[in-house]
């Protein structure tokens, strides 16, 4: 019940919000504030009063019956690495509201009422254990997004955003038409209608029929993570979001796609998983390259830290079809941080645009001596993304090349050699935003207590997670053993099939 | 039972289409009695609510043939129900959008309900002649509906053009007709259920077939059959191009699950030809709303598209299929009339409000009329929370039942094409308001309480569908 509680809050906090900005441009974004703190806590108490024994796949769970005439249950279920996931949302989700505190001075109701339904959505997207509750989320997260992108961008807001809507949409009615077939399969072999997901596991497939459905979903996951080629409204998109937009689409709708590689890709299709990963793994590297390569190159500072996005996001198709502890905990560690770190360069970009209403490099440079502790958290969360180890990236990215090594010396390389020319864009962004001479004589206001706030507190998060990370690790173990274990579950019952 | 006679029960099942019957008299003597816009609006929508009521005295006496022209069962009763609910709807459009017009605009009432008797007859029909009867009385009530401004240029062209092709449409139906009742002897819809039966001269058959689908496809608007649908959608007053757009269309859907349902499953060449037809309306339809800025024009090409949908899960056949056109058939009205009730409430007496600026920053301006448009958009696009994504789900599932890969891909794909004009809409309800002054049409009571109904239903099912799933469980294929 109290999952249900979860989105419900945020369901309504956004109808509050959208209604009170009648009254007051102030109260929709505490409205806001107070609801994502609720399901902060409520999602922590969770977590802190669940029973330990391992018999119990889920932490907590909420099971009803929606459509029953074709099997669609409202299931909703919590485990470690949906707990995760849910921090992450509601945290990322206070640093949202707060950084568009000044940013957003127009239509500040329906601002925050996207907010909350965007949120709302991917919370049920990292809980549904029904894949067509799966699917119901998965799309209606995009709507709040698309009108915050059209509505609060900049310049070329409505190309990002439509691009954005159509490459999510186009790739997620292949996943629609994959579930289908699944299901119908499913009670061919079983005479069950189910979309549940733990019935769903050990469906006997076909080969070609599993590899075909694995790549409907497959598609659908990796637009959103992005995986190289399939990546190009990222850059746009994050672009011509508000700073809240990006914060959201890099913190967690691209973990959404790592999220359901882990949860349905391989657990429901480990045979069809298996014979994809060299492609898996070689596109994985080239989006750690390419992201990297293109980071490099950019003049516009925000297009920059969207590209080294697709960089980082690499690291994560790469550990999760790597498939071993290692690597799976590396991805989930790189899943998280890049959610703080890269959510972080976004909020400090969005706040020097919002400063010198520019984003582009060239303008740029002497930052440092006007606006010092801007400068220095960007440089931290620079040194974050490049790798520096002591910070959380660092021990991701680290672990999944430790797991990626079993798989493949050579794809290992490569992949390090990313990390190096993670170094170059992340210095060359430091060196000609804030270093140099003031030579455009910018004058602006340093950090504000509520930017110094949201910074300090993804400062300590990255200290945390690179210094003791082990308390995450702990808590995606037990998930982690759970997957693996579904796999191997379906791997059985593929067992014997042509 | 003696087809000739017709007793007690016999009439009971055929009450709604005798109390459209009645109707249609009533509002005529009405209009001869007293000139008065609200009393022949009122009358109307008494007449309907009557028959829509006496759908459900008719529901426990079926199915029942009455004589050799008519089918009552609960497929038809269903349908029926749907038809005569989109027409009241309509009634209630309709008199927000003529209080604003002078002139004489009771005879269109009189014209609704013996369209709406036309299309009642359509779906009960099992029968060559009730065929082209009910398409008859539908396609003459409407040339009149369609130029009911004879003082505008666009109505007229849109009726003209109507009228022809609708004739010429009817004159291919005919000869199909013809040619069917040479091969197999009998004007009854069964000779087609069961192919294997019927004589074996395919060379007679299956061209009356075809140009029988020339007929149904005309009335649908599906390719090639299309060309008529943007400019009577754009020439023909809003609520009418409603009532075109949903009702006609939903009985002639009706009938041709009737009439084509056997042939198809079992004819291959049958098969193909509607394929082909499905594939091309999605096709054509999205990509040539692609670059229009006529809010009816599009809405006249997404009609297209959607027919096509709806082609590919009658094709898919099977009771789920049928099911999944029936789903779609409710969520397409619902959707398109509360589309239309937008454009008519927005509508001025001069013109209607057709234009895409006429809609720029309208949700800073109107913030309820286009959240529903909003809503709206999304359903005809299929996006989650709406009866269209329900819709779409049912007939993509009925397509994977059978495996008919390559239709629901063509959808797929069709369908996101289709999203992006839907999104162009979108964006430009909720940009930045223009500097021009927009009258404020006042939000008459009636058309308020169809618009909130009409929004409510659209999210209502599109979120708890399981309701309306059940009503089409208990009534639809349970007979064939």
């Amino acid at each position: 019940m109290i999952l249900t509680l979860l989105i419900l809050i945020l369901l309504a906090a956004g109808i509050l919000a959208a209604v009170s900005a009648r009254w007051s441009t102030q109260l929709p974004r505490w409205i806001s504030l107070a609801a994502l703190a609720v399901d902060l806590v409520l999602a922590a108490r969770i977590w802190a009063v669940r029973s330990l024994s391992p018999s119990t796949r889920w932490i907590a769970e909420v099971d009803r019956n929606w459509v029953p005439n074709f099997g669609i249950h409202f299931h909703l279920a919590v485990d470690g690495l949906s707990f995760l996931m849910l921090i992450l949302a509601f945290f990322l989700g206070i640093v949202a509201v707060l950084c568009s505190w000044t940013e957003i001075q127009e239509k500040i109701g329906f601002f925050h009422f996207n907010l909350m339904w965007v949120l709302a959505g991917i919370a049920c997207v990292f809980l549904a254990m029904d894949l067509f509750l799966f699917y119901f989320a998965w799309e209606l997260m995009l709507i709040p997004m698309y009108f915050l992108i059209v509505i609060w961008g900049h310049e070329r807001r409505v190309y990002a955003g439509t691009k954005f809507f159509l490459f999510t949409q186009c790739s997620g009615l292949l996943m629609l038409i994959a579930i289908l077939a699944l299901y119908f399969l499913h009670h061919q072999a079983t005479g069950v209608y189910t979309f549940e997901y733990s019935e769903l596991l050990g469906t006997t497939l076909s080969r070609g029929a599993e590899l075909a459905i694995m790549l409907g979903f497959f598609v659908a996951f990796a637009v959103k993570l992005p995986v190289v080629p399939l990546h190009t409204w990222l850059p746009d998109a994050h672009t011509e979001a508000p700073t809240a937009g990006s914060v959201i689409l890099a913190g967690l709708l691209l973990k959404t796609g790592g999220y359901g590689l882990l949860r349905f890709v391989i657990p429901l299709f480990p045979r069809a998983a298996h014979e994809f990963t060299p492609v898996a793994l070689v596109l994985g590297v080239i989006g750690i390259i390419y992201g990297a390569v293109m980071a490099f190159s950019q003049t516009d500072l925000k297009r920059l830290v969207a590209y080294t996005s697709v960089s980082h996001l690499g690291f994560v198709l790469l550990g999760i079809f790597s498939w071993n502890a290692l690597a799976l905990q590396g991805a989930i560690m790189t899943m998280i941080c890049h959610g703080l770190s890269t959510g972080a360069l976004f909020v400090l970009v969005g706040g020097l645009q919002e400063r010198i209403h520019t984003r582009d490099l060239d303008r740029m440079g002497g930052l440092w001596t006007v606006a010092p502790r801007l400068s220095a958290s960007a440089l931290f969360f620079s040194l974050a993304s490049l790798g520096l180890p002591g910070l959380g990236d660092f021990v991701g990215e680290f672990l999944v090349l430790l797991g990626s090594y079993k798989v493949s010396l050579a794809l290992t390389v490569v992949a390090t050699l990313g990390i190096l020319a993670s170094t170059f864009y992340a210095l060359r962004m430091m060196q000609r935003a804030f270093f140099g001479p003031n030579t455009n004589s910018w004058r602006l206001p340093d950090l504000k207590p509520r930017e110094g706030l949201i910074v300090g507190a993804m400062v300590l998060g990255l200290l945390w997670l690179g210094l003791y990370p082990q308390p995450v690790l702990n808590a995606f173990a037990p998930a982690m053993d759970n997957l693996q274990r579904e796999a191997q579950i379906t791997s059985a019952a593929l067992r014997g099939q042509p | 039972m003696n087809a000739t006679t017709v007793n007690t029960n016999d009439t009971l099942a055929l009450l709604p289409l005798f109390l459209l019957a009645g109707t249609a008299v009533v509002v005529m003597l009405g209009i001869a009695a007293k000139r008065s816009h609200a009393l022949t609006a009122g009358l109307t929508l008494a007449g309907l609510a009557a028959s829509f009521l006496s759908v459900f005295t008719a529901a426990p006496l079926v199915p029942r043939q009455v004589t050799s022209l008519l089918l009552i069962d609960r497929d038809a009763l269903f349908y029926l129900g749907l038809i005569i609910a989109s027409a009241a709807v309509v009634a209630v459009l309709s008199y927000q959008y003529f209080a604003k017009h002078d002139g004489q605009r009771e005879e269109l009432y009189l014209l609704l309900v013996l369209a709406t008797l036309g299309c009642g007859v359509l779906v009960t029909s099992i029968h060559f002649v009730s065929f082209l009867l009910g398409l008859e009385i539908l396609s003459v009530s409407l040339y009149g509906m369609v130029a009911y401004f004879t003082d505008r240029g666009q109505a007229l062209e849109a009726g003209i053009k109507y009228l022809i092709l609708a004739s010429a449409s009817a004159a291919f139906l005919l000869f199909g007709l013809a040619l069917i009742y040479a091969d197999t002897g009998t004007m009854s819809f069964s000779s087609l259920r069961d192919l294997s039966l019927s004589g074996s001269n395919l060379a007679l058959l299956l061209p009356g077939i075809a140009l029988s689908v020339t007929g149904i496809g005309f009335k649908l608007g599906v390719v090639p059959f299309h060309l008529w649908t943007p400019d009577v959608y754009q020439g023909a007053p809003a609520p009418v191009a409603a009532f075109v757009a949903t009702t006609s269309k939903t009985a002639v859907v009706a009938l041709l699950l009737r009439y084509l349902t056997g042939a198809a499953q079992q004819s291959r060449a049958v098969f193909f030809l509607l394929s082909v037809i499905a594939v091309a309306s999605m096709f054509a339809g999205n990509l040539l709303a692609l670059r229009q800025n006529n809010v009816k024009r599009i809405l006249a090409y997404s009609s297209i598209a959607h027919f096509g949908y709806i082609l590919v899960a009658f094709l898919a056949g099977t009771t789920m299929g049928a099911s999944a056109v029936a789903f779609y058939l409710v969520a397409y009205t619902v959707t398109i009339l509360a589309a239309f009730g937008i454009v008519t409430v927005l509508s001025t007496s001069e013109a209607d409000a057709a234009d895409l600026e006429d809609y720029r920053g309208l949700f800073w301006r109107r913030p309820v009329l286009a959240s529903i448009f909003t809503a709206v958009l999304f359903s005809l696009a299929g996006i989650p929370a709406t009866m269209g994504f329900i819709g779409k789900f049912y007939i993509l599932a009925s397509g994977a039942n059978v495996s008919a890969w390559p239709l629901m891909l063509v959808l797929v794909l069709t369908s996101v094409i289709g999203l992006f004009y839907y999104l162009r809409i979108v964006v430009t309800l909720f940009s930045a308001s223009p500097e021009r002054q927009f009258s404020m049409q006042r939000l008459g009571r009636g058309s308020a309480f169809a618009l909130g109904g009409l929004a409510v239903l659209l999210i209502w099912f599109g979120v708890y569908p399981a309701p309306l799933l059940n009503l089409i469980r208990a009534t639809i294929g349970g007979l064939n």
